[in-house]
């Protein structure tokens, strides 16, 4: 086989895989909604529970949206290869001649479809509920598209080394959220500068440099531990 | 096609040296030789737990041996040799089926992974494992011998010169042991060759198998 056809089969593969965790996601539907409901439940706890002020909300409201959009990959990660694991999927996709980094990356592609980009699109409404000034918002929304991707991705690291171990929930959250901190540091920091008039745009290439570390080099270390995993 | 048999038949397609493998602290098996030539079948017996699935699994890459090559015409086989990965198919315990996708779907993405393949060969190859009317019903439906026909429909496709199974006849009925039987057969006949670990007789014409016990 040529070079070019055999580059065509793996886009093909790609696709396929993709498609096939789209179809399941939506098949499953149930879960699908989960991660999204979490994330609006846990950002309307916050009027309840503190204060329905404002000002106050506004200071603390980036800060809240980033952590419940976190806990919500966090909670939605576990799923990514943990039944492909019980059924015999994951050995086929590792049997596969072709590089396992790229066939990994359609699988984090599919999981970021489904879970990142609806707290995407919910996170306006959440703004305006949460008093986010009107400044502030679309930076919000910039933050959490650089981010989210990145929680996805780094999120799949923790999830390959832990899917062999049965009850590997809590230990996840302990390996992965440690690394979730940068990201949150620098989008929650960008919220709050850009709502004070400041600029934000070294914030947001630190974030847009987050994405293109974790693209190339989370997918290595997801494809290395799930082939720890299955051993 | 029936050429090669006759000239390879001496010489291993695949041979595996020194083999030895711990599970935990306990040794499952150590200077382990084999050797499969083209239109052989090798069946690995045992008692449970004597390691026939991780033989299988190291023959297929998915697990490191502790010590040991496999080599592959004459070639030692890397991890993860993509070649040698394109080569082989592997249906282990678990048949890589997922419940809420459909035979077709099943084996589309299965196959996607790892070459290409026409969608009238997909119908033809679940048609080879008698489940031509559920192409199209969800998964969960099925039993679980016909799930199991959906993971074995692999095996007809794109080609592998090497099949590695692992009990291929578990939750099939009599009708589905004859049909996987004749799917290797007609693998051996071509000049393929095949390994799998089976606790029934697997009654494949004598001078094409031949055996392995790992217990001694």
């Amino acid at each position: 086989m040529n070079d070019r056809a055999q580059n065509h089969s793996l886009g093909h593969a790609f696709l396929v895989l993709l498609k096939r965790d789209l179809l399941l996601a939506v098949r499953n539907r149930g879960e699908l909604a989960n991660p999204l409901l979490f994330y609006f439940i846990v950002a309307t706890l916050f009027p309840l529970g503190v204060t329905s002020d404002p000002q106050t909300l506004a200071t603390m409201a980036a800060g809240v949206l980033w952590i419940a959009a976190l806990l919500a990959t966090l909670l939605s990660l576990d799923n990514l290869f943990r039944s492909d694991f019980d059924d015999g999927s994951l050995e086929l996709i590792m049997l596969s001649p072709y590089p396992s980094t790229v066939l990994v990356l359609a699988k984090v592609l599919a999981h970021w479809l489904v879970t990142g980009l609806p707290l995407l699109l919910a996170t306006p409404l959440l703004a305006v509920l949460m008093a986010v000034p009107d400044d502030a918002r679309g930076t919000l929304w910039l933050t959490l598209a650089l981010g989210t991707p990145v929680l996805s991705l780094v999120g799949a690291i923790g999830v390959a080394l832990t899917v062999g171990l049965r009850r590997g929930g809590a230990l996840l959250s302990l390996l992965i959220l440690p690394l979730y901190v940068p990201v949150l540091i620098f989008g929650a920091n960008a919220v709050g500068a850009s709502a004070a008039g400041l600029p934000v745009t070294g914030q947001l290439y630190m974030l847009s440099a987050f994405l293109i570390l974790a693209l190339s080099l989370a997918p290595l270390a997801t494809a290395a531990a799930l082939r720890i995993s299955i051993d | 096609m029936n050429q090669p048999i006759l000239t390879e038949a001496t010489e291993p397609m695949l041979a595996a040296t020194g083999l030895a493998c711990f599970r935990g602290d306990r040794l499952l098996f150590e200077n382990l030789d084999l050797g499969v030539a083209a239109g052989q079948a090798l069946q690995v017996r045992g008692p449970n737990g004597c390691g026939k699935t991780t033989l299988l699994r190291i023959l297929c890459c998915l697990t490191t041996p502790e010590e040991g090559t496999i080599s592959w015409y004459g070639r030692t086989v890397g991890s993860r040799d993509p070649d040698y990965l394109r080569d082989l198919r592997y249906v282990g315990h678990a048949d890589g089926v997922k419940l809420a996708l459909t035979p077709r779907e099943n084996l589309r993405v299965a196959m996607a992974l790892d070459t290409r393949v026409e969608e009238a060969a997909l119908e033809s190859a679940l048609a080879d494992v008698a489940l031509e009317d559920f192409m199209d019903v969800p998964c969960q439906t099925l039993s679980a011998g016909q799930r199991r026909r959906v993971g074995l429909a692999r095996l007809v496709l794109g080609g592998p010169r090497l099949w590695l199974l692992d009990e291929p006849f578990t939750s099939l009925d009599a009708a589905g042991g004859d049909i996987v039987r004749g799917l290797i057969e007609g693998h051996l006949q071509r000049g393929g060759c095949a390994v799998l670990t089976s606790h029934q007789p697997i009654r494949i014409d004598a001078a094409r198998s031949t055996s392995i016990d790992l217990a001694t």
